[in-house]
């Protein structure tokens, strides 16, 4: 038998969370200092070697992990692809990240903070892992636990009505979901997804079933109608809850569309195009809108992720290599680019307690470390060639271009408003005179926050230059995607 | 000769009461020692039953069954009886209602329930039934001197003796109509069409709907459930749910087995009802003991859902359901016994407000359990809802299904509401720190069970495979 690395790279941070949990000590907070980052950074150096030893010429699924679990019905199965490598190992290089900021800035109960934040880390991972539906919804539906008590317990005046909403939303549009993932056992005999895709499933329940799976999805990524939680829930959230909302938790959305939307009803997601492209578009264009009247960083941040998830969502439904890959790149670059955002608010957050914009400006001139990265970040969240956030937008509009010329047309539109609401933010915090007296006294920014703004800032310039080991990673499981799809809508054809 | 081994577990814990009783009547002060001996004949009865576990077998002209079902909901009523006598030891002492009645009434309560369960006739079914009944009227109301336990007991009594007054009613209907009292006979004579059955049916099914405290005849749940002392509400909350639960489908399953296509319609009616109205009604509580009466509405609601598919995998998913359903709330009433502040015990759900920064421990413990009750994932009572809703969408009853989904979202807010309170909110009331290590070990296993169950979710499953034909 080999090693089971997925499940040890699953359950590690639990078992971290475990030792804080047993050695935990009132006001003493060393001991769970050093066991989260340990166990975060064995982590992520797992995630690394698995990456290394990945087959990038395989497309089927790999390091494949099984055992019995609930007896004749359900297998526990754990197995990657090109698609969920990349998320395993944006989720193992976040979560540091966010350990670090908290032990920065959290001053109330950082024990029990890094408790959660190392069970979340289980979850998310355990999502982009797991192959069997049932798996998938239990670590998708877990993670609402943690998150719940960081808003909850960790944020700002309105938590309680954020934490709420937050987990109201996401329960609501699940459970439908558990629903389709039951009747899809007993239509097809197993919720198995490597099964499933070889079965197929018969046309006349895709369509129903694929409006199941989008209910979850869409309130997770959020779209446009339900995206109303978001705001809320990253406005309220400590630095790191809203960091990994942006990086992680949105991302699972975009990832349960690649995989299981695309992947078990190809008819269906065809049938469903538009009106995929119709809430992308406005989720593009209208929160571009509202976010370039935002008063609040994290509120404007908040608005700029729903109108990047809208690109996300667009490539994924364009059904095109570039389209996908565009939204495959677009999430991993916006994980990086929002999480080195909110953290950049919450540089300045820590320092006033003001996230207001009009409460800032010239502050180049008293930060002028902070202001470089902030203002390479802002550059990236809207798109400046060099960075990730290029990449991925060039990418989606070129898929889309390829399908429909009006839908590329508006969403090119979202890129030039993207550039005016965050310019205009970089210009009134950043640049000017100082508004206020307290802006004259702050300190630049320390090591810790140096450091992980600059880790964060090189993979963005990294990847933005030289994107081919993400693409070359993900291309042959993105071709299996487009392959699967187009084969089943010849075979619907011909049958009709 | 009969066999009368099958009856042992019976004999044994009807002659142990006696002597219980007798202990009780002869020593000064006898509560701990009966306690001690109710205990030990408990133990000694799931001893019993254990060694002649399986098997099925008929006795006393067929009208008392002994099979695998009935050792099961036996064995459950009986761990979980002893664990409401040991976790709640402290708070029968500190309340002062330390008589030695109080094991022996629940013994006979107990009693009467292991021959409903065993009943394979309506009159056995209904003797076991009002001992059950007047043991727990009597229980209601064991803390006299309470104004709002005495009516407790008298509310539960005046509607409780409705509706065996009604099931009795169905009972001779059912005898008119189909000329035998035996489940079996019942259950064969009704392939032909029988109007005048159905009746009976629903007089029937109405009067364990009451016993199961499910939505149109819930009325008198939260009042019992604030009135009576916790302890009292911890028994009610979980034994005779059970075993209400077990005889509905002990009914479904043989004397109505053939006319499913009636009962089904009630049995979805009600469970919708209690589903819905359970989670909305529990909003508004600001009573803990009130808050977990409507929660164990909804939650009947859900177990019934199981058996409104009449089918197997639906009856079984009811049994984990209600099994998985008596170890949360095992832990939650638990919880309860340690919520004493200046030696009173408190029931105001805002007490328990910034628990989490003077008790992390405890308000650890509320957080698994009413995320379990709540049914979020990966906690066992996602698994107990998750095996329910197999079996309805297996039998193709899409509308329940998406309605009791939706609903768990209603229900979500109150659990969270609690949560909030716990850890979100400052700190008001200070608790005492209570000793006690029977409480505490109840609340630790009920949490362990909860939280782990999801390393093997099929183990009750399995359990339960053999139990049915």
């Amino acid at each position: 038998m080999t090693f089971p690395i997925l499940s040890t790279i699953i359950f590690l941070p639990l078992l971290g969370a475990l030792f804080i949990f047993i050695s935990n000590k009132k006001n003493e907070s060393s001991s769970a200092i050093y066991i989260s980052i340990f166990t975060s950074m064995a982590n992520l150096l797992l995630t690394f070697f698995l990456w290394y030893s990945f087959d990038k010429s395989f497309a089927g699924f790999q390091f494949i992990e099984e055992k019995n679990w609930i007896s004749g019905l359900i297998k526990f199965k754990l197995g990657i692809d090109g698609i969920s490598i990349l998320f395993i190992v944006l989720t193992a290089f976040i979560t540091p990240i966010c350990i670090i900021s908290c032990i920065i800035s959290v001053k109330k109960r950082l024990n029990e903070f890094l408790i959660a934040i190392l069970i979340l880390e289980t979850f998310m991972i355990g999502v982009f892992c797991s192959l069997d539906l049932i798996i998938f919804y239990l670590f998708f539906e877990a993670g609402l636990i943690p998150m719940f008590l960081i808003i909850g317990i960790w944020g700002g005046p309105r938590k309680i009505y954020s934490a709420y909403k937050f987990f109201l939303f996401t329960l609501l549009g699940s459970v439908l979901m558990l629903a389709a993932i039951i009747f899809i056992y007993w239509a097809v005999g197993t919720t198995d997804y490597t099964e499933i895709y070889k079965l197929k499933i018969a046309r006349e329940y895709q369509y129903l079933l694929w409006l199941g799976f989008f209910s979850s999805f869409a309130v997770k990524t959020p779209m446009w109608p339900v995206h109303t939680w978001l705001p809320d829930a990253h406005v309220e959230a400590p630095t790191a809850g809203s960091v990994i909302l942006a990086a992680i938790l949105l991302k699972m959305a975009g990832y349960g569309f690649l995989r299981f939307s695309l992947g078990m009803f190809p008819i269906a997601s065809e049938f469903f195009t538009p009106l995929v492209f119709a809430l992308s578009i406005i989720a593009i264009i209208y929160t571009s809108l509202v976010a370039l009247m935002q008063d609040d960083m994290k509120k404007l941040i908040a608005y700029s992720s729903v109108a990047h998830m809208g690109f996300v969502t667009l490539g994924i439904f364009t059904f095109n290599k570039q389209g996908i890959e565009g939204s495959m790149f677009q999430m991993i670059s916006h994980g990086i680019i929002s999480a080195a955002l909110f953290l950049c608010v919450g540089v300045l957050y820590d320092r006033t307690g003001s996230r207001m914009i009009k409460s800032f400006g010239g502050v180049v001139n008293y930060l002028p470390n902070f202001s470089l990265i902030f203002i390479i970040f802002v550059l990236g969240a809207l798109g400046l060639p060099g960075t990730t956030g290029f990449i991925g937008e060039f990418l989606v509009l070129l898929g889309a271009f390829k399908i429909n010329y009006l839908v590329a047309i508006l969403a090119s539109t979202g890129v030039v408003l993207c550039a005016a609401y965050m310019l205009w933010m970089a210009k009134r915090v950043v640049f000017g005179n100082a508004n206020n007296a307290v802006v004259t006294k702050l300190k630049d920014i320390n090591f810790l926050e140096a450091t992980i703004l600059i880790v964060l800032c090189l993979v963005s310039i990294i990847f933005g230059f030289y994107p081919e080991p993400l693409l070359n990673t993900m291309d042959i499981s993105v071709n299996g995607i487009i392959q699967n799809h187009q084969n089943e809508l010849t075979v619907n054809l011909l049958n009709k | 000769m009969e066999n009368i081994n099958l009856i042992i577990p019976e004999i044994t814990l009807f002659l142990g009461i006696c002597l219980a009783l007798m202990v009780g009547v002869f020593f000064k002060n006898s509560f701990s020692i009966v306690m001690k001996l109710s205990i030990i004949i408990l133990l000694g009865v799931i001893y019993l039953i254990l060694t002649n576990w399986g098997g099925e077998q008929k006795i006393f002209l067929d009208s008392f069954k002994n099979d695998k079902f009935s050792d099961y909901f036996k064995i459950l009523i009986l761990v979980s009886s002893i664990f409401i006598f040991i976790s709640a030891d402290q708070f029968i002492k500190d309340k002062k209602l330390n008589k030695f009645e109080y094991p022996i009434i629940i013994m006979f309560s107990i009693l009467g329930m292991f021959f409903m369960l065993s009943a394979n006739d309506l009159i056995l079914f209904y003797l076991g039934l009002e001992l059950q009944s007047l043991a727990l009227y009597v229980l209601a109301s064991i803390d006299r001197d309470n104004i709002i336990s005495s009516e407790a007991g008298i509310k539960y009594f005046v509607l409780s003796a409705l509706s065996s007054g009604l099931l009795l009613y169905g009972c001779s209907l059912l005898y008119g109509f189909t000329g035998s009292t035996n489940f079996d006979e019942i259950g064969v004579s009704l392939i032909t069409q029988n109007t005048g059955a159905i009746f009976a049916m629903v007089f029937i099914l109405v009067g364990l709907a009451f016993k199961v405290s499910a939505v149109p005849f819930h009325m008198w749940t939260p009042d019992v459930y604030q009135g009576a002392p916790t302890s009292i509400t911890n028994f009610f909350a979980v034994v005779p749910k059970a075993v209400g639960l077990a005889i509905i489908i002990r009914f479904m399953d043989l004397p109505f087995k053939n006319i499913i296509g009636e009962w089904q319609t009630i049995i979805i009616f009600i469970s919708i009802a209690s589903m819905i109205l359970g989670s909305v009604a529990a909003i508004g509580q600001k009573n803990i003991k009130r808050l977990l009466a409507y929660s164990s509405i909804s939650h009947m609601g859900y177990a019934l859902a199981g058996v409104a598919t009449g089918t197997v995998s639906g009856y079984t998913s009811t049994i984990i359901y209600i099994t998985i359903y008596i170890i949360m709330n095992m832990g939650t009433f638990a919880c309860l016994y340690l919520m004493k502040t200046d030696g009173k015990y408190s029931e105001k759900i805002e007490d328990l407000s910034g628990l989490s920064k003077e008790r992390p421990m405890l308000a650890f413990s509320f957080l698994i359990l009413f995320f379990s009750l709540a049914g979020i994932p990966p906690l066992g009572g996602f698994f107990a809802k998750f095996f329910v809703f197999m079996s309805v969408i297996e039998s193709e009853m899409y509308a329940l299904a998406i309605i009791g989904l939706l609903t768990t979202v209603i229900s979500a807010f109150y659990y969270l509401k609690v949560i909030k309170i716990i850890y979100f909110d400052d700190n008001k009331v200070k608790f005492d720190d209570v000793r006690n290590l029977s409480i505490k070990a109840t609340i630790f296993l009920s949490c362990l069970f909860l939280s782990l169950y999801f390393i093997s979710p099929s183990i009750i499953g399995s359990l339960l495979n053999e139990l049915f034909i």
